[in-house]
């Protein structure tokens, strides 16, 4: 029961660092990007390849995985993601789904289309037991990395100036703008990030999600619900959704394997009929 | 209540749209070349089917995009519960005729669409979006669940279809099936473009252009995009029956987010809203993956995605510019 509850946080704060950015990009520019997760696989490649080929430590890795990515996002934003601002949602989807198109069959060329696996230090591995609760050192690795991840994006979020701009971005470019505010530079910025910390998702998650050429396409759903139901004004709202999101998913799957992720898009379409803006939104209509 | 007391008016809009709804010599010319290929290309009959079965099913979606301005993400969800629905039909004998089955096929998917417009009513693009895929995506789980039903992932084996009209039987070739589907297929283009010149279809123009207009001007949005949204699903439900009865036999294929967004890029391909954009993008889509599939047997999609990439780059309005000769052969603006 109490492990089921670990396990659904942990993938929980996962989901919730995949997707993060995606609910940055969409509130910020209002830019449906279905390809997120290409970030994150970008990542989750890129950890398996310096680990396993390379042979560097989990540890060095892991903010590379985080480096690679953004750098991949920062370029793509300059170069191709800039033209598609101002156009409509049907062209951003369309857009967005040739890029995943295109990464899936590129991965599958280079890597082959099989699943990989990261090859975890030994010190990993294993559960221990806290009050005869068995939990996986793994995943409560990964609860405090994204945990603190989370404490950092609220920090920087609240307390910096970037934070500040970046939230009056969010509320409204137009007066941002008008304020002085050059939000060309501060969304870059937030999109780099964002795919980096999709990077970041992607090579941690690597040895639950699994990882292989179809992950932008087998875990889009999840990303739009996080967003969809967090709305995007804040990131309490994806947060909780996440955290919603993994433990329901977890527990769905644990309890009731014969309907499986039947119970998440049945919960996501109520949701959405109920309140379109999302669960935790203002309700700021845009 | 006014149509008594402005005879001229009503009289001139009436020519108006019976112009508008002229057949002109381009469409003839397109269906003259199509009912050539019954003749002529024997040899081809298997892929002009599945072309055929791709252009209803894009015709169905540009009902939506084209003419209604309703973004779906999960159009498959209709197709897939047509093709499932005949399939099933067919393999426990509980209508085996082919065309009635057909028709009960489409209806259920025509229920299916009635059911779930009420949801794409709400909210904005993205939450359309959201919808429409989550719907498809349950479909398709429920599919892979109940496999006592539907075979799960193995597909839906053991169909065998009864002759069309218990005279002509299904043969190897895909002849039958071929004469069959064209026949589907322009029986319903037939009805779509009825409904497009219709003033329905008028009013659902307006409904595109600028729905807060349109009921100020006494159009009642909602019933409009139910109706037109029971009607596209429909006909998704009619192309994937067509394609389970050609091919005798069903998969969770058919359920798949791959076959949305396949159907966008042939729209796409094609152009929104003249009604033969999804033929033509039909024909495109075939031909290019076809070759595609010969060159680079398993990257095609790579290809694929940078089409799809380049066409929102360049602008839809330029290819747009490119396909305005061909338009306008068809509709006079």
């Amino acid at each position: 029961m109490l492990t089921i509850l670990v396990d659904g946080i942990a993938y929980g704060m996962l989901l919730f660092v995949l997707a993060c950015g995606l609910s940055v990009t969409l509130g910020l520019m209002n830019l449906i990007n279905l390809a997120h997760g290409v970030f994150a696989m970008a990542g989750g490649y890129a950890a398996v390849v310096l680990v396993n080929r390379l042979g560097m430590p989990f540890a060095v890795a892991l903010p590379l995985a985080f480096v690679v990515p953004a750098a991949i996002g920062i370029v793509m934003e300059r170069t191709l993601y800039r033209h598609i601002y101002a156009k409509s949602h049907l062209e951003q989807v369309l857009f967005t789904i040739g890029l995943v198109f295109m990464a899936v069959a590129t991965v599958d060329f280079v890597a082959g289309s099989q699943q990989v696996f990261i090859r975890l230090p030994k010190a990993l591995e294993g559960q221990f037991s806290v009050f005869g609760i068995g939990i996986g050192k793994y995943r409560l690795l990964i609860i405090v990395i994204c945990g603190l991840l989370v404490l950092g994006l609220q920090i920087v979020l609240a307390r910096t100036r970037f934070g500040s701009q970046l939230r009056a971005a969010v509320d409204d470019p137009r007066t941002a703008r008008g304020l002085g505010i050059d939000v060309n530079t501060v969304f870059a910025i937030a999109f780099a990030v964002s795919s980096g910390l999709a990077g970041l998702g992607g090579a941690l998650g690597a040895e639950i999600l699994g990882l292989d050429p179809q992950f932008p396409l087998k875990f889009m759903i999840y990303f739009l619900i996080v967003v969809a139901v967090g709305g995007t004004s804040s990131i309490t709202g994806p947060f909780l959704a996440s955290l919603l999101l993994g433990i329901a998913d977890v527990a769905g799957k644990y309890y009731l394997p014969k309907l499986g992720a039947f119970v998440i898009y049945t919960i996501m379409i109520a949701v959405l009929i109920g309140r379109p803006q999302g669960l935790f939104s203002r309700g700021t209509g845009r | 209540m006014s149509a008594p007391a402005y005879p001229i008016l009503i009289a001139s809009v009436a020519q108006y749209l019976g112009r508008r709804a002229r057949w002109r010599s381009a469409e003839y010319a397109f269906w003259a070349i199509a009912a050539a290929t019954l003749v002529l290309l024997p040899g081809k009959h298997l892929i002009l089917t599945e072309i055929a079965i791709l252009g209803l099913f894009a015709l169905s979606l540009d009902l939506l995009l084209g003419f209604s301005g309703i973004i779906s993400l999960g159009h498959a969800a209709f197709f897939g519960l047509g093709a499932y629905a005949a399939g099933l039909f067919a393999k426990h004998g509980l209508i085996s005729e082919p065309v009635l089955a057909l028709l009960a096929s489409g209806l259920l998917a025509a229920l299916l669409g009635f059911a779930t417009s009420f949801l794409v009513l709400r909210g904005s693009d993205l939450t359309r979006l959201m919808v429409t895929l989550g719907v498809s995506l349950i479909l398709r789980e429920l599919a892979n669940r109940f496999d006592g039903l539907t075979g799960g992932a193995d597909g839906l084996q053991g169909i065998t279809i009864a002759p069309l009209l218990a005279r002509f039987a299904f043969d190897i070739g895909g002849h039958t099936g071929y004469l069959y589907s064209m026949a589907v297929l322009f029986v319903l283009f037939v009805v779509a473009r009825r409904i497009i010149y219709s003033p329905f279809g008028l009013s659902l123009g307006a409904v595109k252009g600028n729905p807060l207009r349109a009921s100020a001007v006494g159009i009642s949005v909602n019933a409009r995009l139910v109706t037109i949204y029971t009607i596209a699903a429909a006909y998704a439900g009619i192309a994937g029956a067509l394609l389970t009865q050609t091919t005798q036999f069903c998969s969770l294929d058919v359920l798949s987010f791959e076959r949305s967004a396949d159907l966008l890029i042939v729209l796409i391909l094609g152009g929104t809203g003249y009604l033969y954009g999804g033929l033509i993008g039909a024909i495109l889509f075939k031909l290019v993956q076809d070759w595609l599939a010969a060159v680079t047997p398993q990257y095609w999609q790579f290809w694929l995605g940078l089409v799809l990439v380049a066409i929102v780059l360049m602008g839809r309005e330029r290819m747009g510019a490119w396909f305005a000769a061909a338009r306008s052969l068809i509709r006079r603006e």
